[in-house]
């Protein structure tokens, strides 16, 4: 199984204040990584580092065996927990820019991807829901052929049906020579969707494990054992 | 999304459903299990579990993979009973140690069984 993710005590610090202490991860293909912890944890730091929109203050990861650079930028599809798009557009027009924007994307995918999620081509940006712009933002971020998903919050505020759907589209979108990283503190929606867990306080990595083997050991559900170990702290 | 109890293996629950499935006739033997990713979809649950869960029933010698085709349940005539009589088994394990915990004896627990199944529709203890 080749290794699609590997970071080596990564950190960060935002002037003097630390986001990330010492992050040591690794992720084989096919995997489904569920990272999990508080606001404030280091999720969307540890994330926007792999994507390549931040330089860690320290450490390294390798995407593929590829070290950060241009390369890694290529292999890692970002969904960001905030909406990237401009409200002017429609959904076929932010395809287009997709398109344009990345090499390895599918537009056919992406508009039979738009049609199982309900949602219109001819749709404005500024017009859509909260869940629908989520939906449109994994729609964009799926298209690509890339061999590392990061899903910052892909459930953070949406509606149960929809819900279904990103769950739904996640799994379709699943293939061996890729993984998919999840960060979410909605653990319950999500917990049968991992197979590694990592749980991240104060920008470190405090447990991590296969999730099945978590789940006998422990007796309980992944997200039992984050409401166990986030509520002292 | 159909229901798991969170606090066990996903897999194992697979494993337990499909074997119900073959009990009650809903598969037969012979049958092709759905692919891995057919079945991950239909129970939101990680295309890796199922596959987990495949192998598991595969090394329990209760399907089996043909290169190319997919999973079959095996086509043994004893399959339906021998899966019934491990579940029977798990069932009384189950029950037996509970009348354990609340301190009935081997004897104590035979009577309130043979009492319990005397009084039961149709029961012939």
């Amino acid at each position: 199984m080749a290794t699609i993710l590997e970071t080596n005590g990564l950190k960060k610090n935002y002037l003097s204040k630390p986001a990330l202490r010492d992050i040591t991860l690794r992720l084989d293909s096919g995997r489904i990584l569920g990272l999990m912890g508080p606001n404030g944890s280091g999720k969307t730091t540890f994330m926007k580092i792999i994507a390549g929109l931040q330089k860690p203050s320290g450490g390294t990861f390798a995407v593929c065996g590829e070290t950060a650079g241009v390369k890694t930028k290529g292999l890692v599809s970002f969904l960001p927990d905030r909406n990237a798009l401009y409200s002017w557009m429609r959904a076929s027009d932010a395809i287009d820019f997709y398109a344009d924007f990345f090499a390895d994307f599918d537009r056919a995918k992406a508009l039979d991807m738009l049609g199982f999620m309900k949602l219109e081509p001819g749709q404005k940006v500024k017009e859509m829901s909260k869940g629908m712009t989520e939906k449109m933002d994994l729609v964009l971020a799926f298209s690509r052929k890339a061999r590392l998903f990061l899903l910052d919050e892909p459930l953070g505020g949406v509606d149960p049906v929809a819900r279904e759907r990103i769950v739904s589209t996640i799994i379709k979108t699943w293939t061996e020579d890729s993984s998919i990283i999840i960060s979410t503190h909605l653990v319950n929606d999500v917990e049968r969707l991992f197979n590694d867990v990592a749980f991240i306080d104060s920008g470190e990595v405090i447990l991590t494990g296969d999730a099945e083997t978590l789940r006998s050991e422990r007796g309980k559900s992944i997200d039992q054992l984050y409401l166990e170990i986030f509520a002292d702290r | 999304m159909s229901e798991f109890d969170p606090n066990t293996p996903i897999y194992a629950q697979i494993v337990d459903s499909i074997k119900r499935d073959i009990v009650t006739g809903a598969l037969k033997p012979g049958d092709r299990l759905s692919s891995v990713r057919e079945r991950a979809e239909a129970l939101t649950v990680n295309p890796n579990t199922v596959q987990r869960a495949y192998q598991e029933l595969e090394r329990e010698g209760v399907s089996e993979t043909r290169r190319g085709m997919g999973s079959f349940i095996v086509e043994r005539d004893s399959l339906i009973e021998d899966l019934k009589s491990e579940m029977a088994e798990a069932i009384l394990d189950g029950f037996v140690e509970r009348m354990r915990a609340l301190g009935y004896s081997p004897r104590e627990t035979a009577k309130a069984l043979s009492d319990r199944l005397a009084k039961t529709k149709g029961g012939n203890a």
